[in-house]
């Protein structure tokens, strides 16, 4: 038998991994090993995971050697290590939103991207931290402690996806899956330096993603490259009929025309975009800009006036949405129970102990723009608003292709400087939040670096359902700077 | 400080939301609250009198399938995964007879 590649000899590339493992020039085995060494040398410094399914993935590794060596044919994803965030639920394995009242609760199923993950060959290699819920934008609200930035261990990732994101930028997976509700994607993307994408909603299953905003919620890829990213959302994507909200279609269709460059591609400036980028993430938008413009796109003008009221809108929906799907938590089902005389305050005396201050403050905030004599002020009103940022991105791809923005106002903030200040922290998904609100696809992508040397990411959106426009788009980005 | 939520209704709010707060987090929880309510006041000025309300992204309605019985979750791992469970079912602290 011919020798396997170990070691450096491996190929960073999912795309790259999968095709030797399927062909024999790699082991899966010796690919996971790669990524474990990596996890045990740094992982305490980063803490990008709550849990390393050290066991489960050797195990997982050596099945997919045997089926190489027998013969049989394996998916795209085959022994490429998945990190996924730990809000998806995998069975018979702890699954904890980073939340204490989850604590030792072990889902009694597969979320639908596990089973889809497992058809396509992929090893999973642990669960990652995260916000509370994903409630957060950079993963200091976590019941087990901060996530670091990689790039800088005195900064935050990012959030929520901070573990998933932080995770591929240090070298312990190739990819990772996180979930993206207002930018908790591709805000940690940009922050750490990887690509991120929310896709289309109902693009992926929701099946056995713990729910924060039922109407928001999508799950996505996150990598080191756009040709990564495309795979892994292939491999995910598909109608589920055992999720009512997901698309009547089958998987996205991406990979094949990420080299079809941007030539005509009417590329949209959004002239009344909110203000509170930096200077240094400006300047990285406007290099972006012209290298389209030098690959043959056109520059458009839009407006869109009503994406200034999508961080307003969101705050309300999601938090209401939040506060009826976390009213679940009471101490009967699931995780934590805190013992009381009566189930009233058993509930009370669970909630208050097993959730944090951001959960706490968000259910306290949805449930009052939820209450009687309130409702139509602001949740009402939020979801007109919502209507209304639609009907407006829809104007804007009446002239556009597709619209570049910053992805996040800044580069990677310190540590703790944001922490008691929530309306600061709502701020950092400016640009983010209207794509989940409409429901449309967008990704950020590496993009150089800004302020200290650290990445910025801009964000490609694309109208729903154009995720092959928007991954071409992204590509040409990519490739203009190598 | 802005006095858009009083602390009385921050702290009925956390009643139906069955939490329990401090003192100091009602008093911190106030004014955060109303700092985020301040800022929420962005969309007061709007005219979204002709607007339709729009819950979800897509338009989607009455989502079928066949009734036909499927693979449902074992019920002993669902009752296992909880934190007291008895005879096949949810075991709860007693809900009626303790005001008496």
């Amino acid at each position: 038998m011919a020798d396997h590649k170990t070691g450096d000899q491996i190929p960073a590339a999912a795309t790259d991994i999968s095709w030797e493992v399927r062909n024999g020039v790699t082991r899966a085995a010796d690919v996971l090993e790669k990524y474990l060494g990596e996890i045990e040398r740094r992982d305490d410094d980063v803490h990008a995971f709550n849990l390393v399914l050290t066991d489960e993935s050797r195990a997982r590794a050596a099945e997919i050697d045997d089926a190489v060596a027998m013969g049989r044919n394996l998916g795209a994803l085959a022994g490429v290590p998945v990190a996924l965030k730990d809000n998806m639920c995998t069975r018979g394995i702890p699954t904890t939103c980073s939340s204490k009242i989850l604590d030792g609760w072990k889902p009694p199923y597969d979320a639908t991207i596990v089973t889809k993950l497992a058809e396509a060959g992929a090893v999973i290699i642990g669960k990652t931290n995260l916000d509370e819920f994903a409630m957060g934008s950079s993963t200091e609200n976590s019941a087990f402690g901060a996530t670091h930035n990689p790039h800088d261990l005195t900064r935050v990732p990012g959030g929520s996806s901070g573990g998933s994101a932080a995770a591929v930028a240090a070298g312990f997976a190739p990819v990772s899956l996180g979930s993206d509700t207002g930018g908790s994607i591709r805000q940690p993307a940009a922050l750490c330096g990887v690509v991120g994408v929310k896709p289309t909603y109902g693009a992926v299953s929701r099946l056995g993603l713990v729910a924060f905003a039922s109407s928001l919620d999508q799950i996505g890829p996150m990598a080191n490259s756009v040709s990564d990213a495309a795979l892994l959302l292939e491999a995910v994507s598909s109608h589920d009929p055992m999720d009512s909200t997901s698309i009547e279609q089958g998987p996205l269709e991406i990979s094949q025309q990420l080299d079809w460059g941007v030539a005509g591609l009417r590329v949209g400036r959004i002239t009344d975009l909110p203000e509170g980028a930096s200077p240094d993430v400006n300047e990285r938008l406007e290099v972006a800009f012209d290298n389209l413009r030098a690959a043959g796109a056109e520059i458009v003008d839009v407006e869109v006036p009503a994406f200034t009221y999508g961080l307003t809108a969101y705050y309300l929906i999601a938090p209401a949405e939040a506060s009826s799907n976390l009213a679940r938590y009471d101490g009967v089902r699931f995780g934590l129970r805190k013992d009381a005389p009566d189930t009233n305050a058993m509930y009370m005396a669970t909630r208050t102990e097993g959730f944090g201050d951001e959960v706490k403050r968000r259910i306290m905030l949805g449930t009052y723009a939820l209450s009687a004599g309130y409702y139509d002020a602001y949740y009402g009103r939020a979801l007109k608003v919502r209507r209304r940022i639609a009907a407006d991105f829809a104007k804007a791809y009446e002239k556009a292709d597709i619209l570049l923005t910053p992805a996040s106002p800044t580069v990677a903030f310190k540590m703790g400087d944001k922490t008691t200040d929530p309306m600061s922290m709502y701020l950092c998904d400016t640009y983010t939040i209207p794509s989940n609100l409409t429901g449309d696809p967008g990704m950020s992508v590496p993009f150089g670096t800004g302020d200290s040397g650290l990445p910025v990411g801009v964000q490609v959106l694309a109208p729903a359902l154009k995720e092959d426009v928007m991954f071409r788009t992204a590509a040409e980005l990519e490739r203009s700077m190598s | 400080m802005s006095d858009r939520i009083t602390s009385e209704a921050v702290a009925k709010v956390a009643k139906l939301a069955r939490l329990s707060l401090s003192d100091d987090e009602l008093q911190q929880a106030t004014h955060q609250l109303s700092d985020m309510l301040d800022h929420f006041a962005d969309i007061d000025a709007l005219d979204l009198e002709s607007v339709e309300p729009m819950t979800h992204p897509m338009d989607i309605a009455n989502v079928m399938r066949d009734d036909v019985v499927l693979d449902v979750l074992d019920r002993e791992e669902v009752l296992d995964a909880a934190p007291v469970a008895e005879d096949g079912r949810f075991r709860v602290p007693p809900i009626l007879g303790l005001d008496d």
